[in-house]
């Protein structure tokens, strides 16, 4: 029997929680913005597949990691143009397109991966930044101060969200039209622009989302690389109520369940793998079975406006 | 209403449209008279994974070559077949355009394969992996001894680590994953040098993301050279060559070309031979009631040493030798 | 062919005809929305060299060209149409069952542990037998997120992709061990699936050479007997109401969690027959990819029959004939397959997008219909008034 907690094992479960942890925070914040306008995005995936692959491509031909990142945005972004056309403009069931979205996304990254790439190879993507200072605390610098930028952004986003959310007037329009499009429409908010907004920054978001698994927790694309990690995280837009403290706590909760499973695995502890990788998903059930964080769903969630008609 | 006349024009006109369009097609397809051999394969998962699906299509590809390009060999894939409906529906569709040998790449084709293969008594089929026949005169079934590979690996990962520990990545415990590394643990154990293996299994055939992970967390435990099978091992390779310092031991396909600096060899599978013999056999009147097993001894199976990397010639020496073991039977690759 | 529908009139005269024509509209222009993917789909196919009249009338002949092509689009169409049901009933009480994949897993296992265990019951019982082990294992699938939304108000989105995840691992543990084929095991090929179901469990086949099972009989049933259940009976008239108006339901006394509940672990169940009825049609064995992704696609098929049972009759069959038509379609002009998923992404994109097409057709024919029954009523008042 090996010493299971020891300093080293510790860390290590850390500094995987924060690696898993880094897509799932920047497409369920995207996610969060989104669904507090109102609209359910579940083609997430599919977005972070396609700008994943952008992304991945950029680098593979020029080495450029911001060229990368900057071109899965962009993809990002016009994936959120179909999805708010599809869903504020054409007022589509939002569950159903966002399945649309995602099968285009698989669809097309795997295609384009084979027409333009043809096999799997690897890349060289953000390299970890180690802050000066921070970096040489003991323990604490390695988990937290020396990783790269992509996952420094995505903890920085956290505040960043929860600031444009709750102290600004586009937080509170966005919310506004997201509990009471009617009454928004009526004090002169321009409902469908605040959605657009909404839905392209989320799928922006998203497309980061997947440029950080492609070119930088796994530096290559291949079939399906989410594996859906993008249903993921809509469902933990859901676990953290709407708020980006929340969506973090759920994001760190779900990838620390799944970065133990592994240690556990690795240290030769006698559980069955499938019961061992069953265990975030359990986890993330049982939490919010049992915490209390109810009743702040965004009313007019998944509901689509008709102007005049409401 | 002017509107439902211009919606029932569209719909009556596509549809009209459409059934032409198939009407015509069915002419041109029967027309096609040349006489090269046709094969058809049927696999899970696409023809680029650099594993199971991409060992196949490249011995297709390198046969086709030999026999002197398209003309000679015809070749059609269908790819990502996942679902065995679909599978079974390309199978017989294969089967039915007049193909010669239709070849279901995947062990959950075997019953398609053995409802299909009795209507063509004609086509020969070939299926793996596994090692059944089910009895039928026009089927082969075909499979991989991976652990023998996984011990020459496992000789070689143990003879060149120096941490005392090593990491395998597997998907799920079955199949040529499961027998690839109970051979690889196999050869770890045989050098005799106290080294820790551990497991972890990711659940999935293509999570890369969790995959990656699983390496990291191995690396992390300082194990000092990695393993595993499975189209999302590409992760942990990754894992490796960011990491820098942790060797490499690849299986199914050759994955030098992901880690040019780190992969020590990669256990291939080389369908090429096993095609032939079923060319020949096909030729010669035979078309089916065997099963292949590809081991080292009938080349079916090959260690693929990576020229980048430095092996020290003592290394390679027991690892050959390891290889000349198994191929005339005194060593066991599994307990 | 001159269609000719009544202008539904304020009036209240037969308005079933009215009804007809938002029926209509409700299901052509889906069909619509199919034709215009293709078409941008068809772009995609020039960019690949290949001429999409040659890829469609591939895809057309391989889907309804052929006795076979005919079968092969029904077989697909059993499991869309069974987990479409669930879908359709879970919607009608405003619940999202994404959770279709995982029942299914559980569903299969169910019936295939019932056939491995009770191997000797006669046919007439052993068939049956399967069947509601599976429809019950599926129920219990979707009753544990329909519990904790009626009891704990956990979303059921999150809840039912977390156990889909759950059953998949679940059925991976069962395989690599419990379950796993004693053939396997002995050739030493530990292959993932489970031994073969006894013969007298297997569905008979309808047509010789296909794949085509009974079980295409049991959808159909299941379809008539929802369409009864949420039309004709108390229960699905409570479900209905409560997806309508939650609130104005919960005033007159309708138990919204409850019927919430019950929607999820029957649409549950129906996916969990659909699981078996694969089982016992088309593998006769627990595999690897034997949900084949219908927990989502029977989404997209429910969608498409405008989520009601009868409407998805025609669209099941049609959305499989697609997929099996796309399958076609990749061997004859040998495209790479990811091309299927991303025609399948725009059909799903346009279908849903007509949406607004058919409530803004049918608001402005409401509108018309005012300004036609206006005058007429002044002019009744006007009556009175002398």
């Amino acid at each position: 029997m090996m010493n299971i907690f020891t300093w080293d094992v510790l860390s290590g479960v850390l500094r995987t929680m924060i690696a898993l942890s880094t897509p799932f925070l920047f497409a369920a914040l995207g996610e969060t913005f989104s669904q507090l306008s109102g609209v359910v995005n579940l083609g997430v995936d599919g977005i972070m597949l396609l700008a994943g692959f952008f992304a991945f491509y950029a680098v593979f031909l020029t080495g450029n990691v911001w060229l990368g990142l900057l071109l899965a945005m962009l993809v990002g972004l016009v994936m959120g143009l179909m999805m708010s056309f599809v869903s504020v403009t054409l007022k589509a069931q939002q569950g159903i397109s966002g399945i649309g979205l995602q099968m285009f996304g698989l669809g097309m990254s795997s295609l384009l991966f084979k027409v333009l790439v043809g096999t799997v190879t690897s890349v060289t993507g953000f390299r970890p930044v180690k802050i000066p200072l921070l970096g040489d605390i003991p323990f604490i610098g390695s988990i937290l101060f020396n990783n790269n930028v992509l996952v420094y952004s995505a903890f920085l986003l956290v505040p960043l969200s929860w600031w444009v959310l709750e102290k600004t007037t586009l937080g509170l329009k966005i919310k506004a039209v997201g509990q009471n499009p009617a009454a928004a429409d009526s004090v002169g908010i321009n409902v469908n622009r605040i959605r657009y907004f909404s839905v392209c920054l989320g799928a922006v978001l998203a497309g980061v989302a997947g440029a950080s698994l492609s070119i930088s927790i796994a530096n290559l694309f291949q079939d399906n690389l989410t594996s859906g990690q993008g249903f993921i995280a809509v469902a933990l837009v859901y676990f953290g109520g709407w708020s980006p403290v929340g969506v973090l706590g759920g994001a760190l909760l779900f990838s620390l369940a799944n970065s133990a499973q592994l240690w556990l695995q690795v240290l030769g502890i006698n559980v069955p793998a499938s019961l061992a990788v069953m265990l975030p998903y359990v986890l993330t059930i049982v939490v919010l079975t049992v915490a209390v964080n109810r009743g702040k769903q965004p009313a007019a969630l998944n509901k689509q406006f008709f102007r005049g008609e409401n | 209403m002017k509107l439902n006349r211009i919606v029932t024009a569209i719909v009556l006109l596509a549809v009209i449209s459409a059934t032409a369009f198939a009407a015509g097609e069915k002419e041109a397809a029967a027309s096609t008279a040349a006489k090269p051999l046709r094969i058809a394969v049927v696999m899970p998962s696409a023809t680029t994974d650099m594993a199971f699906s991409q060992s196949m299509w490249n011995a297709l590809l390198k046969v086709q070559a030999a026999m002197g390009g398209p003309s000679a060999l015809e070749l059609k894939y269908s790819e990502n077949m996942f679902n065995v409906p679909d599978a079974a529906a390309a199978l017989r569709d294969y089967a039915s355009q007049g193909f010669d040998i239709v070849i279901g790449h995947g062990s959950q084709y075997g019953s398609s394969i053995r409802e299909v293969a009795p209507d063509f008594p004609e086509v020969v089929f070939a299926w793996g992996t596994d090692v059944n026949n089910f009895g039928l005169p026009n089927v082969y079934a075909y499979t991989a001894a991976a652990e023998q590979g996984g011990y020459v690996n496992g000789v070689l990962a143990a003879l060149l680590n120096k941490t005392g520990k090593i990491g395998v990545t597997g998907p799920i415990e079955v199949g040529d994953a499961k027998t690839y590394i109970d051979g690889f643990v196999n050869g770890v154990n045989s050098v005799g040098k106290n080294i820790a293996i551990s497991k972890t299994w990711t659940g999935s055939f293509s999570d890369v993301a969790l995959m990656t992970a699983a390496a990291k967390t191995h690396i992390a435990n300082g194990a000092g050279a990695l393993t595993g099978s499975s189209q999302s091992v590409v992760g942990s390779i990754g894992a490796c060559k960011e990491a820098g310092n942790v060797l490499w031991f690849g299986t199914q396909s050759d994955q030098a070309t992901l880690a040019p600096a780190l992969t020590v060899a990669s256990q291939v599978y080389d369908w090429e031979g096993m095609l032939n013999d079923i060319i020949a056999n096909r030729k010669a009147g035979k078309l089916g009631g065997d099963a292949f097993v590809l081991t080292l001894a009938n080349g079916g199976l090959k260690v693929a040493y990576n020229h980048g990397f430095a092996l020290p010639a003592d290394v390679k020496a027991k690892a050959d030798a390891a290889i000349a073991g198994i191929k005339n039977g005194s060593i066991k690759a599994t307990p | 062919m001159a269609f000719k529908f009544p202008v539904k009139s304020l009036a209240g005269r037969e308005p079933s005809h009215g009804e007809g024509f938002e029926f209509f509209l409700r299901t052509a222009i889906p069909f619509l929305g199919v034709i215009a993917a293709l078409l941008i789909s068809a772009i995609i196919l020039l960019f690949l060299k290949t001429n999409p009249i040659v890829a469609y009338s591939a895809m057309f002949q391989g889907a309804f060209g052929s006795v076979n092509g005919w079968s092969q689009s029904l077989v697909k169409a059993t499991p869309l149409l069974l987990v479409g049901l669930g879908v359709c009933i879970a919607f009608r009480a405003s619940v999202i069952n994404v959770g279709g994949e995982g029942q299914i897993i559980l569903g299969a296992l169910a019936g295939t542990w019932f056939a491995l265990t009770f191997p000797d019951l006669p046919r007439f019982i052993l068939i049956p037998g399967c069947m509601t082990a599976g429809f019950l294992a599926g129920a219990f699938w979707g009753l544990i997120p329909g519990f904790l939304k009626a009891r704990y108000k956990v979303n059921e989105i999150l809840s039912t992709i977390m156990m889909n995840s759950i059953a998949l691992q679940f059925m991976n543990f069962l395989l690599q061990g419990p379950m796993m084929d004693p053939e396997g095991i002995k050739a030493g090929t530990f292959l993932a699936q489970s031994a073969r179901l006894p013969p007298t469990s297997w569905l008979a086949r309808l047509i010789p050479r296909t794949m085509l099972h009974s079980g295409v009989y049991v959808a159909l049933i299941f379809a008539i007997l929802v369409y009864i259940f949420l039309w004709r009976t108390t229960i699905g008239y409570q479900i209905r109401a409560v997806g309508l108006n939650p609130r104005a339901s919960r005033y007159s006394g309708i138990n919204v969690p409850f019927n919430q509940m019950l929607s999820l672990t029957i649409a549950g169940g129906l996916s969990g027959l659909a699981g078996v009825i694969e089982v016992m049609g088309v593998h006769r064995r627990i595999l690897e990819g034997l949900t084949g992704g219908y927990g989502f696609t029977g989404i997209v098929a429910a969608l498409l029959g405008s989520l009601h049972p009868l409407g998805m009759l025609p669209a099941s069959v049609l959305f499989g004939g697609l997929l099996v038509g796309a399958n076609t379609m990749q061997r004859a002009v040998q495209i790479p397959a990811a091309l299927i998923n991303a025609i399948l992404g725009l059909i799903v994109l346009f279908v849903s997008g007509s949406a607004l097409w058919i409530h803004q057709i049918i608001k402005k024919r409401k509108t018309a219909a005012i300004v036609v029954a206006l005058p007429k009523a002044a002019a009744a008042s006007e009556e009175t008034k002398s």
